[in-house]
């Protein structure tokens, strides 16, 4: 079931949460909301399950006007961040409690729903905990029952707040992979909000980066991460190492840094260049288009590639400067903190002071 | 980690702890222990038969009924509405909300009598209202409605107040999945929320009682006590006290001892229930 969200509003008091956003979420896909705090992804998602109303503005559910529906009449399964299992309940009784509340009409009998609570119990791989009380079960468990609860009711659209929030980093990767696996299984419309770019990037079909109560881009997690389509989301999508300065005959400088630009540049004036970490280069001494010193301030051998954090030698950054390198060049090169090196841009993103957009340069010959 | 002799905490020298537990104990002796046991003894210092006498006298026994009957009204009126109150508090934002909670406390700060003498301006035959009442031959005050009007107004903070820390403390995530999960008002009610405030409603209920069973000043103002029709049973103890019936006194209050006794234990067993509710059993829980 597809989602529509047209020209949506909302404020807390004086407080403008969310600005005339409209977002189409197709059917069958993962989508991500991501945002630092505040940027008004959770109001977005408890505004398309019911939860708070919009104050202009429609939602649609495969193409049905549901903005006057009731919460109770959406039928959306809502996964909440701190999970809201109803603590003086069993977990068979929490997940079976959508099934109880059921008009006596619509409602299974009871062998039927004991039954169905088993076949969830099954496919959230807890049914030895059936009798156990929540304050009895551990994170990771509670966030797989309060999913099993919010399936119940065989949802089309699934609605998740920071699922992985509460949890330590090993049961959340755990958790993460197995979500995507039942949503493939499943093939649900499923919306989750998360502050975690690594999550959004990693679980969902499409990203929708917010902030401040609008949408900044809406993409694939590739696309996102390749084309950024403002420093927003530049800075917000991963690390990202900063050169601001002034731009003339073709070289930025600031201090003692300089970069030559690539042919065909003819822009001037106060610039930014931006670099991920994976587009710069370090050396033992600068190159021709380039120089850019830097110190080694702390080194980071953890994960697939080696970390090196550095401060900028005669000029300045408003963040440190991280670069990654693999651990076979790590091992040939062997720096060691306070060394001093040059930094070698690939391919960098340009910011004139009042852009949005960044023009991408390329320094490789190809 | 061994705690050598000569690092004592603050105040335990042996000294200050036992002087101090003396004093505690002293005290409790003299100002709870013995008025509590002189009652019973003065309540069977004639005998067990006058005892009985004294307990089946037609005015004792219309006081007592009288009482309870003010109590049955007096603690389902305030149920109602303690919860009715704090689930508005806590559970919607709107202007004049914290004014509200602070409103919630004045039978608490006004002096009971003072709230009996509201009662009789306003309602009374020569009040603002009791005159109209009057004309319309309804008769509040000095008759058994007033009684349960000025203990329902001493009481209705009991309820609200053991509710509001709770229910605020626990949120409304549990009440919105329920609302998500297809639950009509009244299922969310007595299947998520009634739950969840149990322990503190009951604890609430029996302080009301407690309170609505011994009320004494703002009922005194309004009763009129006429025996046998509007005489509540501390208002009975005090007019038996007036006419030298130290026994017959002793038996009434004994009676409402007894009651304060039974909502201690009752009050107790609750404490413990709660304490139970709030500390979970944790075992497992490091495993996912």
């Amino acid at each position: 079931m597809s989602i529509s969200l047209e020209g949506v509003n909302k404020h807390f008091g004086q407080f403008q949460a969310l600005k005339d956003i409209s977002l189409d979420i197709p059917d069958g896909q993962l989508t991500g909301l991501l945002g630092p705090s505040g940027s008004g992804k959770t109001t977005l998602l408890r505004i398309i399950a019911g939860l708070e109303s919009a104050e202009h503005g429609r939602i649609l559910f495969h193409g049905k006007d549901v903005t006057r529906l009731h919460v109770r009449e959406r039928r959306v399964g809502f996964v909440f961040q701190h999970y809201a299992l109803f603590r003086h309940m069993t977990v068979a009784q929490n997940i079976a409690f959508g099934l109880e509340v059921l008009p006596r009409a619509q409602r299974p009998p009871a062998a039927e729903i004991r039954r169905q609570v088993a076949d969830l119990l099954e496919m959230v791989q807890l049914g030895h905990l059936s009798s156990r009380y929540p304050a009895q079960l551990s994170g990771g468990q509670k966030q797989r029952i309060a999913l099993a609860r919010a399936l119940a009711m065989k949802p089309e659209i699934l609605l998740l707040d920071e699922p992985f929030g509460a949890l330590d980093a090993k049961v959340r990767k755990d958790l993460r992979r197995w979500l995507r696996a039942l949503h493939d299984e499943l093939h649900f419309t499923s919306v989750f909000v998360t502050h975690d770019q690594e999550e959004a990037l990693e679980l969902s079909d499409r990203v929708v980066v917010m902030s401040a109560g609008k949408i900044e881009q809406v993409g694939g997690p590739q696309a996102l991460y390749a084309e950024p389509e403002s420093r927003f989301v530049f800075d917000f999508l991963g690390h990202v190492n900063v050169l601001g300065g002034s731009l003339e005959q073709q070289r930025l400088s600031q201090g003692d840094a300089w970069v030559q630009m690539p042919e065909g540049v003819d822009c001037a004036g106060e610039m930014q260049l931006y670099l991920r970490p994976h587009e710069v280069r370090l050396q033992n001494c600068p190159v021709l288009h380039a120089h850019l010193p830097l110190r080694i301030e702390s080194i980071s051998l953890i994960g697939a590639e080696v970390r090196l954090e550095l401060t900028p030698c005669g000029w300045d950054a408003q963040q440190p400067w991280e670069v990654g390198i693999s651990h076979v060049e790590f091992n040939r090169w062997q720096p060691q903190r306070g060394d001093r090196c040059y930094a070698v841009p690939d391919v960098g993103h340009l910011f004139g002071i009042e852009q949005t957009r960044p023009r991408t340069l390329n320094w490789v010959e190809d | 980690m061994s705690r050598t002799q000569s690092t004592l905490r603050i105040g335990d020298q042996p000294w200050v702890k036992w002087s101090l537990i003396g004093l505690a104990l002293t005290l409790t002796l003299l100002l709870l222990v013995i008025p509590l046991v002189l009652i019973f003894a003065q309540a069977f210092s004639a005998g067990p038969g006058s005892l009985w006498s004294n307990l089946t006298d037609t005015y004792t026994l219309a006081a007592i009924g009288l009482t309870l009957f003010v109590a049955a009204l007096t603690v389902p009126l305030n149920l109602v509405f303690g919860v009715f109150l704090a689930w508005l508090v806590t559970r919607f934002e709107f202007p004049g909300r914290k004014v509200l909670i602070t409103l919630i406390d004045i039978p608490f700060a006004v002096s009971p009598v003072v709230a009996g003498l509201l009662y009789l301006l306003l309602y009374g035959s020569n009040g603002w209202l009791g005159g109209w009442l009057a004309d319309k031959d309804i008769q509040l005050m000095f008759a058994w409605p007033g009684i349960v009007m000025v203990t329902v107004f001493v009481t209705c903070p009991f309820v609200a107040r053991e509710l509001i820390p709770l229910m605020q403390q626990q949120g409304r995530d549990e009440e919105e999945a329920a609302v998500v999960l297809g639950a009509s008002g009244w299922q969310l009610f007595r299947k998520v929320t009634l739950p969840n405030i149990q322990w503190a409603l009951l604890y609430g209920v029996v302080l009301t009682n407690a309170r609505a069973v011994g009320e004494f000043g703002a009922v005194s103002v309004v009763s009129g006590n006429i025996r046998g029709e509007t005489n509540t049973l501390p208002l009975h103890v005090e007019l038996l006290y007036q006419d030298y019936n130290v026994a017959g006194a002793f038996t009434s209050a004994s009676l409402l001892a007894c009651i304060a006794l039974l909502t201690l234990l009752v009050k107790s067993f609750i404490e413990w229930r709660q304490a139970r509710q709030r500390m979970p059993v944790s075992d497992q829980s490091d495993s996912i």
